[in-house]
């Protein structure tokens, strides 16, 4: 049992455009190692509307599964031009995209490992607590079945968290719908 | 999910309706993946932009009550958390935000651009100078006004320190007809989210000072890890 109470979160609300700074969906610099891969898609309510005022934030490891962040002590395996963090806003259409590298995979316990992935985080008006989720790839049928996370989450909801790849004018895109509600509600953790 | 936090249903907060998830959120082991987080590599860097009162780009000083709210940011050890981002945003002193989407009929301050960032400093003290926020309405419901209220982003150290939330200002009657304000279920919480006037840090013939203080889920040291997650859906 922890000390301190908490200070409870409040939604983010509709005005929050000062913290989409420019090129926040653009992680990839020139030096950055690995694949680039281009991550999009919408989000939608209840009513399969497209929120048109949400903001997703991604945290991801580079391309060696390798967190900028001191917990992660692999010093060898840093990348010092990938930080690994996104945030963007959707447009009037309620899309999303961000420019990044496929990331390694990151470990588990003592030998195993975890699917690639990205760590999502949804904050909208309308959203008192923002929303956690992952994203993985559907090319990763095998380490898929294994992840740990993804073995916790019922069978017929874990394609809500598996982006689609597809290539678009010669590039690699997988794209991910979000749906806050509903029908196909993505999958959202309690964390 | 924590008793004191509010839930994503929220009816009387009408936007809830449609975008709160109506499955039970899963519970999901903590890796590596999740108590490591941005906070650290964004935070250092960040160039701090502290004093909203001149930071509008037109030179001049934003008009309103010159306030400065500071306070510590700590974990639920009692930890400073420090060398930490904070981003802020907030309504100019007449209750209008400088964004495409407000309409209010109150007028815009050239000289407020009504965002800041501050980072902590080794105790997890931060300090901000702006002006109070005025009040504004919204479309909730009949007669709806938002309590003058200061928007807060802390990255934290992990990835589920994340936080979003909002400071109000003491002796606000719109509170107790805020839904927003008001989906936080327990007084104790609710009074959390009041910052406190601070007769300290008021600066004489300068600014009235307020203190908000803010607790973030720490890092828990070690990830989860047993081979097999456990599977417990809440709520
Ligand atoms: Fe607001």
């Amino acid at each position: 049992m922890k000390g301190r109470d908490l200070t409870p979160p409040q939604t983010v609300g509709p005005f929050f455009h000062g913290l989409l700074r420019e090129g926040l969906n653009m992680l990839v610099a020139p030096k950055t190692l690995g694949d680039r891969i281009r991550i999009e898609g919408h989000v939608y309510d209840g009513n399969r509307t497209p929120v048109s005022d949400a903001m997703i934030e991604i945290w991801q490891a580079n391309a060696r599964g390798h967190y900028s962040h001191p917990a992660d002590q692999r010093v060898a395996s840093l990348d010092p031009a990938f930080a690994g963090f996104g945030r963007t806003g959707t447009d009037e259409a309620g899309h999303y995209w961000f420019e990044t590298i496929r990331p390694g995979r990151v470990p588990f316990g003592k030998s195993g490992d975890q699917a690639p992935h990205l760590n999502v985080a949804v904050s909208a008006r309308g959203l008192l607590h923002h929303l956690f989720t992952r994203l993985y790839f559907d090319d990763e049928a095998a380490a898929n079945a294994r992840d740990p996370v993804l073995r916790g989450i019922p069978e017929d909801r874990r394609s809500t968290m598996v982006a689609k790849k597809i290539i678009a004018d010669g590039k690699t895109v997988y794209r991910l719908d979000i749906v806050l509600q509903g029908q196909d509600e993505t999958v959202f953790f309690d964390l | 999910m924590n008793k004191d936090f509010p839930p994503y249903l929220h009816e009387a907060y009408r936007a809830t309706v449609l975008r709160a998830p109506r499955r039970p959120l899963i519970q999901v082991p903590k890796t590596l993946s999740e108590v490591t987080g941005p906070g650290p590599t964004v935070s250092a860097a960040a160039s701090p932009d502290t004093d909203l009162t001149r930071n509008g780009g037109a030179g001049g000083e934003a008009v309103g009550e010159r306030i400065i709210v500071t306070g510590r940011v700590i974990d639920d050890d009692g930890n400073p958390v420090p060398d930490t981002l904070l981003e802020i945003w907030q309504a100019n002193a007449a209750g209008r935000y400088r964004h495409r989407r407000d309409q209010h009929h109150a007028p815009l301050d050239p000289n407020f651009l009504g965002f800041g960032t501050c980072l902590t400093d080794e105790n997890g003290l931060y300090r901000f100078t702006t002006v109070r926020p005025g009040a504004y309405p919204w479309e909730n419901h009949p007669n709806a006004w938002r309590p003058a209220h200061i928007h807060f982003s802390l990255l934290g150290p992990a990835w589920t320190s994340r936080l979003v939330t909002q400071m109000y200002f003491p002796g606000d009657p719109l509170q107790e007809l805020d839904p927003i304000f008001n989906s936080v279920p327990t007084d104790a919480a609710r009074e959390r989210l009041i910052a406190r006037y601070a007769h300290d840090v008021t600066q004489p013939a300068w600014a009235l000072g307020f203190r908000f203080d803010i607790v973030l889920r720490g890092s828990e040291a070690t990830p989860f890890e047993s081979a097999e997650p456990s599977r417990a859906a809440k709520r």
